[in-house]
């Protein structure tokens, strides 16, 4: 029988096939196949052809694929971790501990923390590489500017993570960290200009209304700091950055693909 | 006319051809189809084993090996602390566990009501269990007599220890309806 389909051509060419994929059948020309990457909101995050030079490993380093990938395994094994974590001054430790000794695969706890350190190195390299190639010149200025933001999101990321252990080195670490915004220029209640802003007597900046005490919610490190880190860090943040994120990646192919050696 | 204008200028835009220099390396090592395929196979192979050991790890993550919930083998006291026509609620919120005394000896009942699994409170007035969900109601002995409970509340294990003291165990539950409350174990006497 000459009319007879094949099995895929039958099953792509019922209801259920075509409601879920656009396009009418197995694509046969270059346009047909062109059409079922655009069609698709996962495939059309990839340029439908690619040049040659895009995937040359000792031009791009695939710093800024492997930062993106390190990313989503940080989102993966930090939601992993979200099941067994309290982010209170009682739990916030014992919680770590039993992580790291108890819970099976407890690795997650370790595959978090140093894909967070990789994740900052990886940003730098990414941005050295991009320097260095010149990738940053017109037409593509306005996403070096995304991705100086992204690398401050990475590092402030990186930063509300480093508390939530509550350890000696994770409280010590903030205090310091937390110290240095309370000398932030004008808005700091020991930088520099801090009594500017001020009504007559009535100064605004004060050491219950900066910079210092907007971060670390108190007077003091404790319950509130640890609360307001952790939601920064698993949602706040995260959020921001993936806005961030797919803007840059949008303006790659807009501004024309990866840049080409000269 | 000046020969430099002439001259032609290679002007590389995003969507011009790489430079020759770029494709020097590809001339002499060019992938053919068959070895193509398998290395493409090996890759989706790896791919998927990498994905399928990582979903198992974290499907078994979601089973901890160590809980923190109260245990479920406790000693709770001596006969002489529970008075005699009273239902004591001394463990109920850490263990789940009334104990009953009567004029023959002492059970331990299961706060969790039969029908749905919420917990009943002891009326002593109305000298019933009442459960706040859905209205079922269980006598002084555990069994239901109105609501939707369809069997009265089971027991537990309980035991004489060899200082005297009263040890119940959760692990080991006796059911009125299987007839298991005529065992000796289901009910302590005194």
């Amino acid at each position: 029988m000459s009319d007879k389909k094949s099995l895929l051509e039958k099953l792509s060419s019922g209801q259920v096939w075509t409601s879920i994929f656009r396009g009418g059948g197995v694509p046969k020309s270059r346009r047909q196949r062109m059409m079922v990457v655009l069609n698709s909101v996962f495939l059309h995050l990839h340029p439908v052809r690619l040049p040659k030079h895009a995937v040359k490993l000792k031009f791009t380093w695939c710093m800024g694929g492997l930062s993106f990938f390190i990313f989503l395994i940080l989102t993966i094994s930090g939601i992993l971790l979200m099941f067994y974590y309290r982010p209170t001054i009682e739990y916030a430790y014992t919680d770590m501990i039993d992580l790291s000794e108890q819970v099976p695969f407890g690795i997650m706890r370790e595959i978090h923390r140093w894909g967070a350190h990789a994740m900052v190195i990886t940003v730098w390299l990414h941005m050295f590489r991009v320097f260095m190639t010149g990738s940053y010149k017109p037409p593509r200025e306005f996403n070096w500017a995304i991705g100086v933001i992204l690398l401050v999101l990475t590092l402030l990321l990186s930063f509300t993570g480093y508390l939530l252990p509550w350890d000696q080195l994770a409280i010590w670490a903030i205090a310091v960290g937390s110290n240095m915004a309370g000398a932030t220029p004008f808005i700091g209640a020991e930088g520099p200009g801090s009594a500017l802003l001020a009504i007559g007597d009535i100064n605004f900046i004060t050491k219950v209304s900066d910079a210092r005490f907007g971060l670390i919610g108190g007077r003091f490190l404790g319950e509130a700091t640890l609360l307001r880190f952790y939601v920064l860090h698993c949602i706040g943040l995260p959020f921001i950055i993936m806005i961030f994120m797919a803007v840059h990646f949008w303006r790659i192919r807009k501004d024309g693909g990866i840049s080409t050696p000269v | 006319m000046p020969k430099a204008t002439d001259k032609k200028t290679v002007s590389i835009s995003p969507s011009s051809p790489p430079p020759a220099a770029l494709n020097k390396a590809e001339a002499g090592s060019e992938v053919s189809r068959r070895s193509f395929f398998s290395w493409l196979s090996i890759g989706w192979v790896a791919f998927i084993a990498a994905t399928g050991g990582y979903f198992t790890m974290m499907l078994r993550f979601f089973f901890p090996n160590v809980l923190f919930e109260p245990v479920q083998t406790f000693r709770a006291g001596f006969p002489d602390d529970y008075t005699k026509g009273e239902v004591d609620l001394r463990w109920k919120d850490k263990f789940g566990v009334w104990m009953v005394r009567n004029d023959e000896g002492i059970y331990a009942l299961s706060t969790t009501c039969t029908h749905l699994g919420c917990t009943p409170n002891w009326q002593p007035t109305a000298k019933k269990f009442k459960c706040p969900c859905h209205g079922s109601g269980f006598r002084i002995t555990g069994i239901h007599f109105e609501g939707p409970a369809p069997r009265p509340l089971e027991r537990f294990k309980i035991t004489l220890a060899d200082d005297g003291q009263i040890i119940i165990d959760k692990n080991q539950k006796y059911q009125q309806e299987k007839g298991q409350w005529t065992d000796p174990e289901a009910f302590l006497k005194v």
